[in-house]
C-alpha cells in the first residue's frame, strides 16, 4: 500500500465520526438519486410503452383542415391578396386508393404492418344519454399484427368479430359507462345522425384511458354502411415499424410519396413525451442539488481537517513529501469518502427502489397499473457512482491544493 | 571533508518593507561537527538555517550539500533530497498525532523507500533504542512525556542515515534535565557516529559544549 494511502486512512479512521458525515452526505445525495432516477425512469418508460402499444408508429390520413392557399392567391400571385375568414372546404376525409398505398408500404422490409382502416365519430346512446366516443372499422386481423389485440382482449375473441358483421368489440372503460357486457346490443348515432345498433362480441383494455374510454373497434364493411359511404371510402392508413425509431425519419417521405399527411407517433404523443423531458429535468436537476450539497459538505469537512493539520502538513514537507504527496493523501481522503459512500448511496438507492416497487398504487381511469413503475437498470447505478465520485473530487481537490501548497517555514519557525 | 558550503547567501524580506536579513553569508561545516549557530533575535539565524535547510529557496548565492548543488533545483527536487540527506529536529517535536511512535520513526524511510517496510521496522526500533525510547514504540506518539516526544523526533531524523541534522531550537521546549539529554544525545551522534548537526539556539550553556559556536549579528556571521 502506498504511503499517501495509508497516511489518508489513518486520518479518515482516527476521525470515526468526521468521517461517517462526511460519507452520509454522499450517500444521501446518491441515494436519493438512484430512487428518483428508477422512479422516473420507470415511468418514463411506462409512458413510451403506453404510447407505443395504443398509437400506430405512423398514421397517414387526410388532414382537411390544413392550410390550403385562396383562389385569389392562385390568380393573381404578384398582388397583395387580403382574404378574411377562409374556411376549410366541405372535403371527405377520404384516402384514395389507401388499399393499394397500404400494398405498396407493405413491400418496405423496415415494415411490420399496415392496417388500413376508416375512423369516424359516434355518439353511444346510453338510455337518453349520449357518450362521445369514436369507431374504428378494421380488418382485425390485420390490427392484431399491429397492436396485439389478442393479448389486450378481456372478454371474448377477436374471431368474434369475424364471423358477426353487426358485432363490435368495445373499450372496457367505454362498457363499463354503459354498463353493456359482452352479447349486449348498443345503439350508436353517426354525426350525420344515422342510427345502428350493434352487438358488443368483445371487450379490449389497451390500459390508457383516452383509448377504452371512448374507442371500439368493428368491421370496415359495417363502418362504412352506418356512416353511409361507399367501399372504398378508408380514412386512415396505419403503420408499425419493425424499429420504431425509424418513424420520424420515415413519415416526411411516406408524406411527400403519397401526398397525404403522415403522422409519427412522436408528434402525436408530443404531450406525453413533453412529460418525459420534465421528468428528466426534475430528477437530474434534484439529484445535483443534493450533490452540490454534499460536495460542500466534504469541502468544509477537508478543509477543517487541513487546518488542524497545518503543522503535520508542514513537518511531511520538511521531511520529503513533495506537494503532489500532500495533495494525494488528501484527495484519497476525499476520494475514499466518495466511493463508500456512493456505493452505501447505491444499496439505499437500491432498498428505496425496492420498496417504491412494492407500494400499491392505483392508476385510476387513467392508466391501468396496480403499482408504480420502477426501473433497475444497472446503467443508473453506473451513472449514480460515477457522479459521486467526481462530485467528490471536485470537491476535494480545492483543499487538496490548498494543502499541498502550505509553506512550511511559516509554520515550523512558530 | 565539506558537508555543507554556502557561498555569499543573501536574502530580503520584502514585509512591511524590504530589509536585507542575511549579508553576503559564507559557511562551510566538515563533517562529524556539531555546530552551534547562536545570536540575538532577529539577527537572522533561523532565516539562515531555513535556506541551508533547502526549505527556503528565495535567496541570492550558492548553497551545496554532500557535494550537490542545490540552487537553482526545483521543489520536488528539493524534497527528494530533504528526504534523503537532512534530517530535522525543532522546538517542538511534531510528531503526528494519529501514529504510533515506531510508524512516525518509520514515515521518512517509506517515503524514501530504500529498505523494505520490514528491514525499515528493523531500523526505526534500532534509532529508537539507542535513544532509549525501545519501550515507547507501540505507543500513540501524544501519551508520551515532553522529553521522550524530542528523542522520537531525533530518531525520526536519523532514520534514513542523512548527511546534517538540522535542529531549529531543538532544547527551546525542554526542561534542564531533558535539555542534557538531548545534547549528549547529539554530542555522540557526532563522536561516535561522525554525524554532522546544525542547531540554531538560544541557550549558552548548550552551545558552549558544542564543537563549534558560529555568532550572528545583523546578518552577519561575526565569530
Amino acid at each position: 500500500m502506498s504511503l499517501p494511502f495509508t497516511i489518508a486512512r489513518t486520518h479518515l479512521v482516527s476521525k470515526p465520526k468526521q468521517t461517517i458525515v462526511a460519507m452520509l452526505g454522499v450517500t444521501f445525495g446518491i441515494g436519493m438519486f438512484i430512487a428518483m432516477v428508477s422512479l422516473m425512469t420507470g415511468l418514463n418508460d411506462m409512458t413510451e410503452d403506453l404510447a407505443m402499444t395504443s398509437s400506430p408508429d405512423i398514421r397517414i390520413y387526410h388532414d382537411i383542415t390544413a392550410d390550403r392557399s385562396s383562389l385569389a392567391e392562385q390568380v393573381n400571385p404578384q398582388g397583395i391578396n387580403i382574404v378574411y375568414h377562409t374556411k376549410p372546404k366541405n372535403e371527405s376525409q377520404k384516402v384514395h386508393n389507401a388499399l393499394k398505398i397500404a400494398e405498396m408500404i407493405r413491400k418496405n422490409p423496415e415494415v411490420r404492418g399496415v392496417s388500413p382502416q376508416l375512423t369516424s365519430q359516434v355518439f353511444y346512446n346510453y338510455g337518453p344519454v349520449q357518450l362521445n366516443g369514436t369507431i374504428a372499422g378494421v380488418d382485425i386481423v390485420e390490427e392484431d399484427r399491429l397492436f396485439d389485440i389478442k393479448a389486450k382482449m378481456r372478454e371474448g375473441r377477436i374471431e368474434d368479430l369475424i364471423v358477426n358483421p353487426e358485432g363490435i368489440i368495445m373499450g372496457k372503460g367505454l362498457a363499463k359507462k354503459l354498463n353493456a357486457k359482452t352479447g349486449d346490443r348498443v345503439v350508436i348515432t353517426t354525426p350525420q345522425g344515422f342510427t345502428m345498433t350493434l352487438k358488443v362480441v368483445g371487450l379490449f383494455q389497451m390500459g390508457v384511458g383516452t383509448i377504452d374510454n371512448v374507442k371500439s373497434y368493428a368491421n370496415i364493411s359495417m363502418v362504412q354502411n352506418i356512416l353511409q359511404r361507399d367501399k372504398s371510402y378508408l380514412t386512415d392508413v396505419n403503420i408499425k415499424l419493425k424499429d420504431f425509431h425509424l418513424a420520424k425519419a420515415m413519415a416526411p417521405q411516406l408524406q411527400k410519396t403519397f401526398g397525404y399527411k403522415s403522422e409519427d407517433w412522436e408528434t402525436a404523443n408530443a404531450t406525453m413525451l413533453l412529460g418525459v423531458i420534465i421528468r428528466n429535468i426534475l430528477t437530474y436537476s434534484v439529484s445535483i442539488t443534493l450533490l452540490i450539497v454534499a460536495g460542500f459538505g466534504i469541502y468544509n469537512i477537508l478543509n477543517m481537517t487541513i487546518m488542524n493539520k497545518m503543522k503535520d502538513i508542514a513537518i511531511l514537507k520538511a521531511m520529503g513529501f513533495s506537494g503532489s504527496d500532500v495533495r494525494k493523501i488528501f484527495m484519497i481522503q476525499s476520494l475514499i469518502i466518495g466511493l463508500i459512500g456512493s456505493l452505501a448511496g447505491l444499496a439505499i438507492g437500491f432498498l428505496l427502489s425496492s420498496l417504491i416497487v412494492r407500494a400499491p398504487f392505483d392508476g385510476g381511469d387513467v392508466i391501468s397499473i396496480d403499482h408504480l413503475p420502477v426501473n433497475f437498470k444497472a446503467k443508473y447505478y453506473i451513472v449514480g457512482i460515477v457522479f459521486g465520485i467526481v462530485t467528490t473530487a471536485i470537491a476535494g481537490y480545492m483543499p487538496s491544493r490548498k494543502a499541498a501548497n502550505v509553506d512550511p517555514i511559516e509554520i515550523l519557525r512558530g | 571533508m565539506q558537508v555543507l558550503k554556502a557561498h555569499k547567501v543573501t536574502k530580503y524580506f520584502y514585509e512591511p518593507e524590504k530589509f536585507q536579513v542575511l549579508k553576503a553569508i559564507d559557511l562551510s561545516v566538515s563533517k562529524g561537527e556539531f555546530l552551534s549557530l547562536v545570536g540575538k533575535s532577529g539577527c537572522g539565524k533561523s532565516t539562515l538555517l531555513y535556506v541551508l535547510s533547502t526549505m527556503d529557496t528565495d535567496y541570492e548565492g550558492e548553497l551545496e550539500i554532500a557535494g550537490q548543488r542545490l540552487t537553482g533545483k526545483d521543489q520536488n527536487q528539493l524534497s527528494k533530497f530533504r528526504n534523503a540527506h537532512i534530517g530535522f529536529v525543532f522546538q517542538f517535536h511534531y510528531l503526528l498525532p494519529e501514529f504510533s511512535v515506531l510508524q512516525n520513526v518509520m514515515i521518512p524511510a517509506l517515503k524514501l523507500a530504500r529498505y523494505s517496510p520490514h528491514e525499515i521496522e528493523e531500523r526505526a526500533y534500532e534509532k529508537l533504542t539507542m535513544l532509549g525510547v525501545q519501550e515507547q514504540a507501540l505507543k500513540p506518539s501524544n501519551k508520551l512525556s515532553g522529553g521522550q516526544q524530542q528523542r522520537v523526533a531525533i530518531a525520526r531524523a536519523l532514520i534514513n542515515d542523512p548527511d546534517i541534522i538540522m535542529g531549529d531550537e531543538p532544547t527551546g521546549n525542554l526542561d534542564s534535565y531533558n535539555t542534557h539529554v538531548v545534547f549528549d544525545i547529539f554530542n555522540e551522534l557526532t563522536q561516535r557516529y561522525k554525524q554532522t548537526i546544525i542547531a540554531v539556539t538560544h541557550d549558552e550553556e548548550f552551545a558552549k559544549k558544542s564543537d563549534r559556536i558560529v555568532e550572528m549579528s545583523d546578518g552577519k556571521i561575526v565569530s
